[in-house]
């Protein structure tokens, strides 16, 4: 059974989005070879401004790994150029003289910058903006030389331009046109980019036609068409793209502007197809990114001999990815031949809106300012919504205004990620099924959002619409997940009242729609039947999330990584030891001091776990649990010239008081020593600080994704008192809480008046502590568990390897 | 290409509980087994199609195993990614006989 060999020339966005489109459909169909010219995986080009204006780095846009092309069995020929394609013997030649074989070639070289053809555009000093070696090479430039010129003022010229002057450079754009972004905007919305980024630093000769370079190895100045002359040491071409045809063209295949293809992608050669910005269809050639993605759908689906709609062009709309300016332009936006526009023109507050009308339908839009409306407007182009009935000027309006939300009204099936063609239905049912909550959530879940990030506003919106019409349908009820209609509060009820003590009793007694539990219920259930019946119950580490389960956190290659113990962050030299011998002996990859004060080895594997333990014989760290973290401390009285207080032990006895038991989240913990607050107690859970005289105790503290400053609870005097309400706390947010919430959203929901009534009452703060000790008296370390039973390392640690004969 | 069967013996029973799943290794290739709740043996290959998770180490809920890495849902008879994600996952053909778990391969695949 030997499989078709498919080779793609061109390691960029389109080729290998295509290949991804057929591994979705086939994995098994071909044998696939890819050849890249650049030294790098598939990276999201349209990020590089980013990177230029600081806003991420290189190693951020990577969109595939070196280990997704392993895992595919793709052979990557990378930093490679292909020189030369014979299709009567169907192979493909590079530079340094590999022969390949192919069944079936994609042709995705995508396109080049456009060097003007000026007299010195080759000096040193002259690049493009088009790939990572560009970018490094201005961010380069920047360290050296102050004066740089950027020819070109559209998308790509000004997001160059505005990269160059974060870098620090003096930038002056030169544009031939008579206002910048022609090809997107009209002349009101030109000049008011152009006061805009003046604002900002930026320098602009328009209408200036560049004739030469000038100086001797480098660059040093450029000279216009009318005499002047610009002082410049670094000179970026920002004029345009071209499709890159070149080794079509050599090739035999029919070329025109690009490479010339049918609403398959076929090219004029037999078993050849082109993709992305390297080809023309119907007249058009493409600079974005939603048409090639399109096209690599359709080419996937061809190519793997699906039936497939045809490909039939794109709209295409833009934003400028500049911080600061808010700029939208979509289809056809002039105005005239057949065509009227509706404008509004607010010069004070800078805002610019022009609809383009053809008869009853919307054919293109420019939004200056305010580009809100942006993802609305676009998809009543796309749609061809006739509005014939709509009272025109109300278009205009935000859909807030006119009460209607764009997401409401979207069909299921419509678009929302143009780049990753990501429809509102699937990003729904990924919060319905999946828990989504955030955009990042959706990302990793759906891949909108993932290219070129300008949905994030649509996809936001959708979230806080689908979530906020649950909230209110069922009548202020989140229910557990999808398996179940009860709430968090029901069924935590029904764990008490009758009694159930094991995951599957609580689903089959409350009625779950499904027979087993999905990952989100399973750990839910098993952390509150734990948390209600601590005595009884008897934990299901199968109803546990991986790390929880194996006592270990894991990384993304399957190894995992090992934190233990160190009571407030204070270590000796016998600890230190056994790491460093444990670390060399098992080949930890990295030893790494983590945000909590411990030390973390990575790289283990999973076999070797209980071993490592064993040979360190410290307690689990606990790195990877929904259970106190760490407590974090600062040096305290005994060395510190400022510190009033004993922060590390007061530290030490709180990890010890509450280490080991479940919490509905991780809970992480600090103690400082006086208000300087060296520990961070101010976005902690609990965040405890000495004062002169006392101890004042901060609640609900966030450093992560919902950065969150904590509440000041209470202040009290000894360090008895801390301790106590300590307690009580921890256990009345494991009593309250819901699954996987964390104080920082909890604090809020409950009101932190409510938190701090029971605080205040001797009794029930009692009763708390109670129920804690109860719990704690049961908890017990869990590596020396595993370590001293055959049992849980046979079942749960050990792999089996089958030896291979060949015969 | 010789398309010949092996069967090889990777465990007994008693050494995988129900909902759990085991890690096999034969040559480079990595094997995920999983022990159904209904008692079930299924064997699929232990890599998330969307960033090469180890499913082995997934929530294992009736037939199908949750990604622990962004938690892709799969079904394990059919190797089958479950809406709203798309892929397929390898799957391999499993004998039980006396207790002892058998994989049974195609040579070519080793």
């Amino acid at each position: 059974m030997t499989k078709s060999k498919l080779v793609l020339i061109g390691n960029g966005m389109a080729g290998v989005r295509t290949i991804e489109e057929i591994l979705k459909i086939s994995r098994d169909a071909f044998d696939i070879t890819i050849f890249g010219a650049e030294p790098y995986p598939n990276y999201n080009r349209i990020l590089l401004s980013k990177v230029l204006q600081g806003d991420t780095e290189i190693k951020d846009i990577t969109l595939n790994e070196w280990d997704w092309y392993e895992s595919n069995n793709i052979t990557l020929h990378c930093g490679e150029k292909v020189v030369g394609v014979d299709p009567e013997k169907k192979i493909v030649i590079t530079e340094s003289g590999r022969i390949e074989p192919y069944d079936e070639l994609i042709i995705a070289t995508g396109s080049l910058p456009f060097i003007i053809p000026v007299k010195g555009n080759d000096k040193d000093g002259v690049i493009s903006f088009r790939d990572i070696k560009d970018t490094n090479s201005m961010i380069e430039a920047s360290k050296k030389y102050k004066k740089a010129a950027v020819i070109g003022g559209g998308l790509l010229g000004l997001e160059a331009a505005k990269g160059l002057l974060h870098l620090g450079m003096d930038v002056t754009v030169i544009h031939k046109g008579k206002f910048l972004m022609e090809r997107q905007l009209d002349e009101i919305a030109g000049n008011l980019l152009e006061k805009e980024l003046t604002q900002q630093g930026m320098k602009f000769l328009l209408e200036k036609d560049t004739k030469e370079i000038l100086g001797d190895d480098r660059v040093e100045r450029i000279s216009f068409a009318d005499g002047e002359q610009l002082e410049a040491e670094l000179v970026v071409m920002a004029a345009g793209i071209r499709p890159n045809c070149t080794l079509a063209k050599e090739t035999g295949i029919v070329v025109n502007r690009g490479i010339v293809v049918d609403d398959y992608l076929r090219t004029s050669v037999p078993n050849i197809y082109a993709v992305g910005e390297c080809v023309e269809h119907d007249g058009n050639t493409y600079g974005l990114v939603a048409p090639l993605f399109e096209q690599g759908k359709v080419l996937a689906r061809y190519i793997c001999g699906e039936t497939t709609e045809p490909y039939k062009g794109t709209v295409v709309s833009t934003q400028l990815k500049v911080s600061g300016v808010e700029v939208f332009s979509a289809g056809d936006f002039i105005e005239g031949d057949g065509k009227k526009a509706i404008k509004v023109f607010d010069e004070q507050d800078g805002i610019y809106k022009k609809l383009v009308l053809r008869e009853n339908l919307l054919v293109g839009a420019v939004l200056y300012g305010d580009s809100s409306e942006g993802n609305r407007l676009f998809s009543m182009i796309t749609k061809q919504t006739d509005i014939g009935d709509t009272t025109k000027i109300a278009l205009l309006y935000s859909s807030t205004e006119s009460g209607e939300s764009l997401v409401a009204s979207m069909e299921a099936n419509e678009i929302i990620c143009g780049c990753n063609g990501v429809s509102k239905g699937t990003i729904v049912q990924a919060i319905h099924e999946h828990g989504c909550t955030t955009v990042d959530g959706i990302k990793a879940c759906t891949s909108a959002t993932r290219s070129c990030g300008g949905c994030k506003q649509l996809v936001s919106e959708l979230l806080q619409h689908t979530l906020g019409s649950e909230f209110d349908a069922s009548t202020i009820k989140e229910t557990i997940c999808g398996c179940t209609t009860l709430s968090r509060d029901e069924v935590v009820a029904e764990i008490r009242e009758k009694k159930l003590l094991h995951t599957r009793e609580v689903m089959n007694v409350l009625g779950w729609k499904t027979s087993n539990g999905c990952s989100k219920c399973r750990p839910a259930l098993n952390y509150y039947i734990g948390m209600v019946h601590p005595l009884e119950y008897e934990e299901e580490a199968q109803s546990k999330f991986v790390n929880e389960r194996l006592h270990a956190n894991i990384q993304k290659n399957g190894t995992f990584s090992v934190v233990p113990r160190m009571y407030g962050g204070v270590t000796d030299p016998q600890q230190l030891r056994k790491i460093a011998d444990v670390a060399e002996k098992y080949n930890v990859k990295l030893l790494k001091v983590t945000g909590g004060q411990r030390i973390d080895m990575f790289g283990i594997e999973k076999e070797d776990l209980p071993k490592v333990w064993a040979e360190l014989d410290m307690p689990s760290g606990y790195a990877y649990g929904k259970t106190l973290r760490t407590v974090k401390t600062c040096v305290g009285e005994s060395f510190c010239r400022f510190g009033t207080q004993d922060s590390i032990s007061l530290g030490v006895t709180l990890e010890k008081k509450l280490e080991r038991i479940a919490t509905p989240h991780k809970f992480k913990m600090a103690v400082s020593a006086c208000p300087r607050n060296c520990a961070e107690s101010g976005i902690k859970d609990l965040g405890i600080v000495g004062v002169d005289g006392g101890w004042e105790l901060y609640v609900g503290g966030n450093g992560g994704t919902h950065l969150r400053a904590a509440d000041l609870l209470c202040k009290v005097k000894t360090s008895e008192e801390v301790i106590e309400i300590a307690g009580a706390y921890f256990q009345f947010y494991r009593e309250t809480g819901a699954y996987l919430e964390r104080t920082s959203v909890w604090v809020e929901r409950l009101g932190l008046d409510n938190i701090r009534e029971v605080m205040n009452d001797k009794k029930q703060r009692e009763e708390l502590n109670q129920r804690l000790e109860a719990t704690k008296s049961i908890q017990k370390e869990p590596w020396s568990q595993i370590v001293n039973s055959k049992k849980i390392k046979t079942e749960l640690f050990e792999k089996v390897n089958v030896p291979v004969t060949t015969n | 290409m010789d398309k010949t069967l092996s069967r090889v013996k990777v465990f007994t029973m008693n050494e995988l509980p129900r909902d759990f799943g085991k890690t096999v290794r034969i040559g480079s290739l990595e094997i995920a087994v999983f022990h159904l709740i209904n008692g079930e043996i299924r064997a699929i290959e232990n890599r998330c199609p969307h960033k090469g998770g180890v499913l082995v180490e997934g929530i294992v809920s009736g037939q199908y195993v949750f990604c622990p890495m962004h938690d892709w849902k799969i079904d394990v008879s059919t190797g089958k990614v479950q809406e709203p994600d798309s892929g397929c996952v390898k799957t391999f053909q499993v004998e039980v006989e006396n207790d002892d778990v058998y994989i049974v391969l195609s040579n070519d695949i080793v």
